[in-house]
């Protein structure tokens, strides 16, 4: 799949009539385009660059700066005509540089120039900017104008994370064609009229979309900026490398941005099979937790006194002591190895040999009790692309605007291009709910019979019967275990074994670490087993791999007892968490672009992360420490660089023969691979307890914004997560006899926490939603994980 | 606050019934959001978005498009001296000095009686007559300072009322279509095959008319 062969046979050799080239002519040459190209992208496909503001090629033309005016001859006579306005025709003759066609381009950019404030030497845009560079090459060199140029008040937040210079604003309609076409969220628009006309918000209502940054990115001029790079960095200081987001699975194709060794902004790079050049803003924004003061910089030891700042030397030498001495005490298999997922690829190896193979432990998962069984992997997986042209997509998964961002963005697209229809199973509302052909509410723990429902009716037959089906395949609720879910997708794949599946899984490289080997070895724990076996004092040694039960675990009070009952505890982690303050041994690791390696997002995409930025402190790669601990248990894994491991992995691990690294570098969109060797899901146990007294039944979701370590660490995102409440339908808060806004109490079987009440009318009455690690009263209390679902009673004070 | 009352949310309710996108409505409900407060309000902007299902942001850039609907509070009576070409040949300047003077107020201010804003108007298609003022958009023509002194007294009065009605009121008799008698358009997204009424019988040359 990774290779590409010379065809020898000889018939392909015969030319062959492309019905969908159109010859055209250019400045005089003859060229060939594609049926339905417009001729600004046909010119650019054939080497001739027009001049462009408006024009984006993942966003409909809309001729709205009249820049790329070029001369174009059907036949009639050569007109001047917006080239981003009109498609290719045979034998259509376009000058882009006829005396005409200047001096059209010459007069727009005069024009735009007439108001624009040329406050280039203090603007973030200066040096990267399409009207500088193109009034260079394209305009007239002067201006006739000498009047007053418009003046607005300079910079105004539209939001918590963009600035809007209107008075540098052309107009170009990018930013909101983008709001309103891509993210579905028009809350920026033209206001106002003629001379006045302006990029605005609704008085009092920011640009609070999950991707306002990607707005920056595309102004083609400075009018926005971001607030994380405002006068941080002139664009020649800056230095860059390709790489990949991790901070989900969607795996966006990112540049990774610096000045001066410090991590300064990413931009998206167009990946086409994956994020179409878009980012969410968690993603983009989270950059600025790397250069934390807070940052993990040196080994710490846990002494009577506290925690204590010490050498590598003697925190490597003290963790793997707590190896060999819980060895020694209980055996390989009372040494756990929990995490992983945030790291790369080659982390991930390292870690699994260190654990499988040195120590000799089954007990590894790269998952923390909040994912689906690792079997999900086992079955046909499809791809981003695949799901986004699939006649049908189903999902049984989270909220994909709160965990998977980028993920929404393909399949709203779809479904507003009408290529695909989504059938939505889920507990309440999400984000994408809006584009779907139908939505399918179930009661939490019900959804294996919210399917069989669905499936027996005719019109969704129907479109089942239209095409092919992908399942997007997560865990939607947090207040449920893992078994209601997996019995529903079992349900999916029985009756229709032809669907692929692509996993929702959301940690960055969770795919990755679970692929190249971080996952339960023969008679091995997984997540929750790990966490009860340590709670039943089980676990000698737990290694913490960049993991935070504490923070992470749905059921709080597993995870606490876990960290409580592990008698040692070693952590690899770049921030000191609730969790790794408990650790024996804290070894700091490097973070995001500190390290260079791969990962592997959802589809099983392989790419390339790159290196930008020097370490924090001492800290090291997880790969590093793994390679260390190793040589000190008296194993060395051999492994002297990162590209030792990729060239590892592509050897031993099943799936990844033809990931090398002249593959990556060939392929920057990246290469899939698959784990054929993963043990199938097995059928799953719901059981459905009598509600008693416990009257509303737990949703419990993930937003975009919450307490995460790299977004409280990250000045522009910690203001963005809300608060902690409980949702509930409108039509249950008098039954509650309480009132929206006053605090009420949520109990379950095992807890009690106090919540202010809210309202949302997605939620379904009888159920009650209350997002996950949110700042405020902890919900996880309230969770079982060896529960089905969660029942609460919720009383007013 | 000012969100729309009840009686119009069902007037607004009615519109929106007639065009096949509720978004349509949007400009016929701006008219009754002024008509209700004489201005247009914020709330009634989030207000109508609720209404059409669009986000405030886009009735927002929708109204202020139109010179017409105003996002400050007017006076009752909204006066509009025209200042383009052919007015001004007839003595607008001197006419907008003096109505400035009278009502002491600038061009572009309201009076502290909340009665009268004074504006200035590009050409109010009436060039024949000039110079011309509309109070709420109704016109007066060749108007001298004497008329105009005379239509002030004859608005702050109501001797006028049954021709002007306060500012934000486009008609005094609203357009109501029975249900029975409402056309039923379609969206033209919803148009999938050719209209009934294009189906030609077949001619005995095989054609059509
Ligand atoms: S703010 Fe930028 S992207 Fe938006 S219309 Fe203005 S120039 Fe275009
Ligand atoms: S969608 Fe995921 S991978 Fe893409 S930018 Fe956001 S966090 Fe990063
Ligand atoms: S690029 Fe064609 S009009 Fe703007
Ligand atoms: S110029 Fe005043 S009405 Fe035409």
């Amino acid at each position: 799949m990774t290779t590409t062969e010379t065809n020898t046979d000889p018939e392909a050799l015969e030319p062959v009539v492309d019905p969908n080239a159109v010859s055209i002519v250019i400045n005089g040459r003859q060229v060939t385009a594609r049926k339905g190209d417009l001729i600004i992208k046909a010119a650019e496909d054939n080497g001739e660059y027009i001049p462009r503001f408006c024009y984006h090629e993942r966003m409909s033309p809309v001729g709205m700066c009249r820049m790329c005016l070029v001369e174009v001859d059907t036949g009639r006579g050569p007109q001047l005509m917006p080239s981003c306005m009109f498609a290719v025709s045979p034998d259509m003759k376009v000058m882009t540089n006829s005396p005409i066609a200047k001096a059209a381009q010459e007069g727009v950019i005069e024009l735009l120039l007439a108001n624009h404030p040329l406050d280039c030497p203090v603007c973030d845009k200066g040096g990267e900017c399409p009207l500088q560079d193109q009034s260079v090459s394209h305009g007239p060199g002067e201006s006739r104008y000498i009047e007053e140029k418009r003046h607005f008040e300079k910079p105004i937040p539209i939001s918590e994370l963009v600035f809007l210079d209107r008075e540098r604003c052309i107009l170009c309609d990018r930013c909101t064609r983008f709001a309103d076409e891509v993210a579905g969220d028009a809350l920026i628009h033209f206001t106002h009229r003629g001379n006045l006309t302006q990029i605005n918000t609704f008085p009092g209502e920011p640009f609070a979309s999950y991707f306002s940054g990607n707005t920056v990115q595309i102004c083609p001029v400075g009018a926005l900026t971001a607030k994380s790079y405002r006068f941080k960095a002139r664009p020649w200081d800056l230095e860059q490398a390709e790489s990949t987001c991790t901070t989900c699975s969607v795996g966006c194709r990112i540049t990774v941005q610096s000045s001066r060794d410090e991590l300064v902004r990413y931009q998206g790079v167009d990946s086409d099979p994956v994020n179409w050049g878009w980012l969410c803003d968690r993603g983009r924004f989270n950059f600025e937790s790397v250069g934390s003061g807070d940052r993990l910089t040196v080994p710490l030891v846990l002494t009577s006194s506290g925690h204590e700042p010490t050498s590598w030397n003697s925190a490597l030498g003290s963790a793997a002591r707590l190896i060999k001495d819980a060895i020694t005490a209980g055996g390989a298999n009372s040494i756990a190895v929990l995490g992983g997922a945030r790291g790369t690829n080659e982390d991930a190896f390292a870690w699994a040999r260190l654990a499988h193979d040195v120590i000799g432990t089954p007990n590894v998962s790269a998952q923390l009790a909040d994912g689906l069984p690792i079997g999900l992997l086992a079955l046909n997986r499809a791809t981003i692309d695949e799901a986004a042209s699939a006649a049908t997509v189903i999902l049984i998964a989270p909220d994909l605007k709160e965990e998977l961002p980028v993920l929404y963005l393909r399949l709203r697209d779809a479904a507003e291009k009408h290529r695909s229809r989504i059938i939505e199973f889920t507990p309440k509302a999400s984000g994408i709910s809006r584009y779907a052909w139908r939505t399918v509410f179930y009661e939490p723990g019900t959804q294996a019979g919210a399917v069989a429902t669905a499936l027996g009716q005719a019109d969704i037959a129907e479109q089942i019967a239209k095409g092919t089906v992908v399942i997007v395949a997560g865990r939607a609720n947090l207040a449920e275990s893992s078994a209601p879910t997996v019995a529903a997708l079992l349900a999916l794949t029985e009756a229709l074994p032809q669907a692929t599946v692509l996993p929702a899984l959301r940690r960055g490289n969770v795919v990755g670490a679970t692929q190249v080997g971080l996952r339960p070895g023969r008679g091995g724990l997984a997540s929750l087993g790990i966490l009860d076996a340590a709670a039943s004092g089980k676990i000698e040694c737990l290694i913490l791999l960049g993991a935070d039960p504490l923070g992470d675990v749905p059921d709080a009070d597993l995870a606490r007892r876990a960290l409580a009952g592990a008698r040692r505890i070693i952590s690899i982690d770049t921030f000191l968490t609730g969790s790794s303050a408990l650790a024996d041994v804290v070894l700091p690791a490097a973070a995001y672009a500190e390290k260079s390696g791969t990962t592997t997002n959802l589809e099983g995409r392989v790419t390339r992360v790159a290196q930008k930025v020097t370490v924090a402190g001492t800290a090291r790669p997880d790969w590093m420490i793994a390679t260390e601990l190793a040589q000190r248990l008296g194993a060395g894994l051999g492994f002297r660089s990162d590209s030792d491991i990729t060239a590892a992995i592509t050897e031993h691990v099943g799936g990844f023969e033809g990931v090398t690294a002249a593959v990556l570098d060939a392929n920057p969109n990246g290469v899939i691979a698959l784990a054929p060797n993963i043990d199938a899901i097995n059928e799953p146990m719901v059981t459905l307890g009598d509600r008693n007294a416990y009257d509303y039944r737990l949703i419990v979701s993930r937003k975009l914004y919450d307490k995460a370590i790299v977004t409280t660490k990250s000045p522009s995102l910690a203001p963005l997560a809300g608060t902690s409440a409980v949702y509930v339908n409108p039509l249950d808060v008098t039954r509650i006899g309480s009132a929206v806004g006053a605090e009420v109490k949520v109990s379950s079987a095992r807890a009690t926490v106090i919540l202010p009440l809210a309202t949302d009318p997605s939620v379904q009455r009888g159920t009650a939603w209350v997002p996950f690690n949110q700042p405020g009263a902890n919900i996880g209390e309230l969770i079982d994980a060896a529960a089905s679902v969660t029942d609460v009673r919720i009383e007013s004070l | 606050m000012s969100r729309l009352n009840e009686d119009n949310v069902r007037i607004a309710l009615e519109t929106i019934a007639r065009y096949p996108k509720a978004r349509s409505a949007m400009i016929p409900l701006l008219h009754l959001a002024q008509q209700q407060d004489g201005y247009v309000t914020n709330e009634a902007m989030a207000h109508i978005g609720e209404l059409v299902g669009a986000t405030s942001a886009e009735v927002f850039g929708t109204a202020t498009f139109y010179e017409m609907f105003k996002f400050k509070p007017v006076g009752k009576y909204l006066i509009n001296i025209c200042a383009t070409m052919s007015c001004a040949l007839m003595g607008a300047e001197q006419l907008m000095h003096h109505a400035e003077r009278r009502l002491g107020i600038k061009a572009g201010a309201t009076t502290p009686d909340g009665l009268f804003t004074l504006e200035h108007a590009e050409c109010q298609a009436a060039c024949t007559e000039a110079p011309t003022l509309q109070a709420n958009y109704r016109y007066r023509f060749h108007v001298t300072p004497a008329t105009f002194d005379a239509l002030i007294d004859d608005l702050a009065n109501g001797r006028l009322d049954a021709e002007i009605p306060p500012h934000g009121t486009v008609a005094r008799i609203r357009q109501r279509i029975p249900a029975d008698r409402v056309v039923g358009p379609r969206s033209p997204d919803d148009v999938t095959t050719a209209p009934e009424w294009m189906a030609v019988a077949p001619t005995a040359s095989g054609g059509g008319q």
